[in-house]
């Protein structure tokens, strides 16, 4: 298999960021605290549920983890070190 | 750039399903009537959420295919996975009358209405198709004449997802053109496209990057980063080239 | 009003003794991934034991591959909640990667090539409960699924089984790993259904 099937955009994340955020986040930018790309969530990597434990987006460009997202017995643990900074417009 | 609006809780809605279309061998419409849709925009998608009698359930994302209108009723355009638990059960088992839980609309970052203008080049690999479709579909109820190119790639010509429908639409030359290649077998006759889709063919059919076009690319993994990166060298802006993949669970 | 028509993936939830609580059996062998394929050359990768050592030890593919392995099977149980009976399996055992080694430490974290790591205590993986894998089902393990080389830990929740495993590190404390610091349990025994932190 190639393992690139296993890859979806941050497009896809946008169900449990709405569960998460009140503004859309696959807009938002952000800039990778690896390579310092800025870049829409929306065009991350992102490898999710059911093909990962856990909703990992990772820069589009150097493939750093940038944000995880683990949905649990009634809580969700988000895991933003990846990020330098994120922006969200009004 | 589309701002961050507030929005509204998602909760799970009791969709019904008012009847299925088949569209290709392994392709099927459901015509779904959502009491209390709040609408969507061109390219969004829903969450499904089937559930079992034992409680096992299984989540699926598929883009609208329908365009955003005033009635509570969308449209999801499913593929038959293979082994696809989800996807078999939404094109083969489920029955008329019948009921899913769906959330949504969901996504900002891949969508398009008729105010964003273009030029507008979208790019589908097979089921990718979909969410192109809510925008062409959108961009013919508004009447509009943003100038469109559909470059959609499919398997074979029995493949083509609403081909009858594009074919239609394209003839009536508003400002919207269609075209298609088959990769794997075509008709004798065929004048399209027959290969996958390269540099050669995104220059030829798109419009060129001094156009400024919002390419808006959809299809599996390999097919869209193939054609986003491909599109990126010729030269248009990596912000104006705009990409949905579908994983291997369909979409 | 009548059961949902919807069946989902073939499962059974009835085998016995065998299935640790909220598992479903499966036959296949689905691929789950929080990044991209590792592709080291076999030529590049070596395999090293660092840390709270009193040596640190390393290995090259060649190295390795000469050590004695052997053909466990084994059931495997993911934290997604599919189960898979009877996995077949050729590896060498940490009890052997770990002769020799002196250390106080009481525990490890397993790093992988793509940055991955997992925390195991030492006495998990040692007495015949771990090994590093190269084969499965008879074939050189194929790089989805953790290839040339990942961690078998059978007896835990597949996560602590590191994909494209490079080494162990020694450490006196628990430190969470990857999937740890986001809300897994540090130890993850599926038959206490230790899934999550807290559980």
């Amino acid at each position: 298999m190639d393992e690139t099937q296993l890859r979806l955009d941050g497009n896809a994340a946008a169900g449990i960021f709405r569960e998460l955020f009140v503004r859309e986040m696959t807009v938002a930018r952000g800039a990778c605290a690896s390579c310092g790309t800025i870049a829409q969530m929306g065009a991350q990597h992102l490898y999710m549920f059911p093909l990962s434990p856990g909703a990992v987006l990772r820069c589009n460009r150097c493939q750093a983890v940038l944000m995880v997202v683990v949905h649990r017995d009634g809580r969700y643990r988000m895991g933003l070190q990846g990020l330098s900074w994120l922006e969200i417009a009004e | 750039m589309a701002g961050a609006t507030l929005q509204r809780r998602l909760t799970w809605l009791q969709a019904r399903l008012s009847r299925r279309l088949d569209e290709t061998p392994r392709v099927k419409t459901l015509v779904l009537d959502v009491p209390g849709w709040p609408g969507h925009i061109a390219g969004q998608h829903v969450d499904v959420r089937l559930t079992a009698a034992d409680g096992y359930q299984a989540q699926r994302s598929y883009s609208i295919a329908s365009p955003p209108d005033d009635h509570d009723q969308l449209s999801l355009t499913v593929e038959r996975i293979e082994n696809g638990e989800v996807s078999s059960y939404l094109t083969d088992v489920l029955a008329e009358g019948e009921q899913l839980e769906l959330r949504g609309p969901i996504g900002g970052y891949f969508v398009w209405s008729t105010e964003s203008g273009g030029p507008l080049f979208l790019i589908a690999g097979g089921s990718g198709v979909c969410p192109l479709m809510a925008m062409i579909r959108q961009r013919a109820a508004r009447g509009s004449r943003v100038p469109t190119r559909l470059l959609y790639s499919a398997r074979s010509l029995e493949e083509i997802i609403y081909k009858k429908e594009l074919d239609l639409l394209a003839e009536r030359a508003d400002g919207l053109e269609v075209f298609y290649t088959l990769t794997r077998d075509h008709p004798s006759g065929w004048r399209g496209g027959s290969r996958r889709i390269d540099g050669a063919m995104l220059a030829e059919v798109g419009f060129g990057a001094e156009q400024h076009p919002l390419c808006m690319v959809c299809g599996p993994t390999p097919l869209v980063e193939a054609v986003a990166s491909t599109l990126v060298e010729l030269g248009h802006a990596p912000d104006r080239v705009k990409t949905e993949r579908f994983g291997p669970t369909g979409g | 009003m009548p059961p949902p028509a919807f069946q989902g993936r073939p499962r059974d939830q009835t085998a016995g003794n065998r299935l640790p609580p909220g598992q479903y059996l499966t036959r296949d062998f689905p691929v789950l991934s929080a990044g991209p394929t590792p592709r080291t050359p076999l030529t590049a990768w070596t395999f090293s034991i660092t840390g709270e050592v009193a040596e640190p030890k390393q290995w090259t593919w060649d190295e390795f591959r000469k050590l004695p392995s052997e053909t466990i099977t084994r059931d495997i149980h993911c934290v997604t909640k599919w189960s898979k009976f009877d996995t077949v399996w050729e590896g060498v055992s940490v009890d052997t990667l770990l002769k020799g080694i002196k250390t106080t430490a009481g525990f490890l974290t397993a790093f992988s090539d793509g940055g991955y790591t997992t925390n195991l205590p030492l006495a998990d993986v040692t007495d015949g409960k771990a090994w590093v894998a190269f084969a499965f089902g008879g074939s050189p393990l194929a790089p989805e699924h953790g290839g040339p080389a990942r961690l078998l830990v059978p007896h835990l929740y597949f996560w602590k089984s590191a994909k494209w495993v490079r080494g162990l590190r020694f450490m006196a404390r628990d430190e969470p790993g990857f999937w740890e610091m986001y809300g897994y349990h540090m130890y993850g025994d599926p038959w206490r259904e230790q899934r999550y932190s807290g559980d």
